[in-house]
């Protein structure tokens, strides 16, 4: 269809404002997806008129079996309209749309573009969110998202970034990046390191819709299927994850009775659907672990020698650090606090995380289950200068204190990275 | 659209390089030229001479000053170009991962700003 981002863009949403102005009076046509295609097409060669830039291949595409008619001028829709358009079509019709939004993924995700050019883009070219919320949500001034939005799509333009989804033999290489980027919107919302609550509330259920659309449109794909579970489990622990007073609460001091347990089940069924398809990955494990943490009523319950395996899986796929301290983190629960710290101390020996919030709070809280007090403490007070967010900040306070004060073992104090 | 890629790579490891590893070397040049040129993309190649042959020009206030070298010093040094012409950059990039020095060194793809462009 349309060859061009830019233009596929654009008229996209002209169509959708055009939809949205007249369905409701003169009511949804027989075929809504095709009659968006065609009026897009048309918006597209009204736009190409009016920007004057004609370069012959997309022009080409462009009016491939299809002769130019004047389009009503539409303003621009808003997200909005777009969602309802989207949502009107989906419940009334088929695949050209979808389609469309499996290039423009793809297209927004290309990996000439920086990692926060493809967020940028993503979230405002498929996202709900408006460009200031996603300013809002990642606490930059909406002029320096606007201009990281001009200079992504001038890119687009300038370097050739096609318009399509990738050949079959590149998609390995380009779909990592997709999911990379889904991830990343989602886990701005989840892991609150600043900013507006609501907002980031809004950024996880975003690639939650992202994941989804990508799942059903690429459902042999065990890492999308896993993705999207893996998305699933954690956000259905997001209303139990921060305090009344607004603070960060570990898993094991959840309220487990405020967990989602529809989007556990269905995170559930999706994993066993993904790993039915035999091509494990990585998203697909860290969903398998947050699905042990689902199903089990206590964290004494858990089953964490299970855990234990999956990261060792996973440490294998990926030996970062990072999973390398949510190994130790596991060993500690199901073995003891010596063997993980043991780990711990490993890893801290190279130097990687040093600078992590998240291995100094697990080394102070095996410190502390050791009874090596002087040592955890001094532990907490890194995490704290490490510590950006207030619920992070309060609840290292209340670690700190709690140590200071009582220097018996606190029993819910034993698992700071959280697992999650 | 056309692309320059432009092939970087470090020339210190030529000097190692046995005859039978340089022979393999031109013979893989060969047949991606001949691949790229039946694809019809092929517009344009050239093989740098070594950097220490490369003079440096500037014009300061109307007088040319001339210094012998590269304008920078780098890890690697740029040995050579082709010049293509395709749909879009995916197609530049799979030529650019076809080059055979994109398996040491690396190759810079970069579109050609056409002059009916703004």
């Amino acid at each position: 269809m349309l060859g061009d981002f830019d233009l596929a863009e654009d008229a996209l949403q002209d169509a959708f404002a055009v939809a949205l102005e007249r369905w409701p009076s003169a009511g949804v046509p027989e075929n809504p997806g095709a009659w968006i295609t065609t009026a897009a097409r048309h918006k597209a060669i009204d736009l190409l008129r009016r920007s004057k830039v004609r370069r012959e291949e997309t022009a080409g595409a462009l009016l491939e079996g299809e002769h130019p008619a004047p389009g009503a001028q539409a303003s621009r829709s808003h997200t909005q309209a777009e969602e309802e358009a989207i949502a009107l079509l989906e419940s009334r019709s088929g695949s050209t749309l979808s389609d469309d939004r499996l290039r423009l993924i793809f297209t927004c995700c290309h990996p000439a573009l920086n990692r926060e050019a493809q967020v940028a883009l993503t979230l405002h070219t498929l996202g709900g969110l408006t460009t200031p919320e996603v300013a809002r949500a990642f606490l930059l001034p909406p002029a320096t998202l606007g201009q990281r939005l001009v200079r992504a799509k001038q890119k687009i333009r300038q370097a050739g970034i096609p318009y399509q989804v990738p050949d079959v033999d590149l998609l390995p290489e380009r779909l990592p990046a997709v999911l990379i980027v889904l991830y990343l919107i989602f886990n701005e919302g989840y892991s609150a390191t600043a900013g507006d609550d609501l907002i980031r509330g809004e950024l996880c259920s975003e690639a939650i819709r992202l994941g989804r659309i990508l799942a059903s449109l690429m459902p042999r794909e065990g890492e999308v299927l896993g993705l999207l579970a893996l998305m699933l489990l954690q956000d259905s622990r997001r209303a139990a994850r921060i305090s009344p007073e607004g603070e960060l609460v570990l898993l094991e001091e959840q309220d487990r009775g405020l967990w989602d347990h529809d989007e556990i089940e269905e995170g559930k069924r999706l994993l066993d659907e993904a790993l039915s398809l035999r091509r494990p990955g990585s998203y697909q494990i860290q969903a398998a672990i947050a699905a042990l943490h689902s199903e089990a009523e206590t964290t004494e319950d858990t089953d964490w020698p299970q855990i234990v395996a999956l990261y060792e899986t996973l440490l294998r796929l990926h030996p970062t650090p990072v999973v390398a301290l949510n190994h130790a983190v596991a060993v500690a629960m199901a073995e003891g606090p010596e063997p993980g710290l043991a780990l711990i101390e490993e890893i801290g020996r190279h130097g990687f995380l040093e600078d992590y919030l998240h291995f100094h709070s697990a080394r102070a809280d095996l410190l502390r289950r050791l009874r090596r007090h002087a040592e955890a403490r001094e532990a907490y007070r890194r995490a704290l200068d490490l510590a950006g967010s207030t619920p992070e900040r309060q609840f290292l306070m209340r670690r700190l204190r709690a140590l200071e004060g009582d220097e018996g073992s606190d029993p819910l104090t034993r698992n700071p990275a959280g697992q999650e | 659209m056309r692309y320059l890629l432009l092939i970087n790579d470090q020339e210190s490891m030529f000097a190692t390089m046995s005859p039978q590893e340089m022979g393999k070397m031109m013979g893989d040049y060969g047949k991606f030229h001949e691949e790229l040129s039946a694809s019809g993309a092929f517009k344009d190649a050239a093989r740098l001479r070594p950097v220490a042959t490369a003079t440096t020009v500037r014009v300061r206030n109307g007088k040319t000053l001339t210094t012998d070298g590269p304008f920078a010093e780098t890890k690697e040094q740029l040995g050579g170009y082709y010049l293509i012409d395709v749909k879009n950059l995916d197609e530049a990039i799979r030529w650019a991962a076809k080059i055979p020095s994109a398996n040491h060194g690396c190759v810079e793809v970069r579109p050609v700003w056409e002059e009916n462009e703004q």
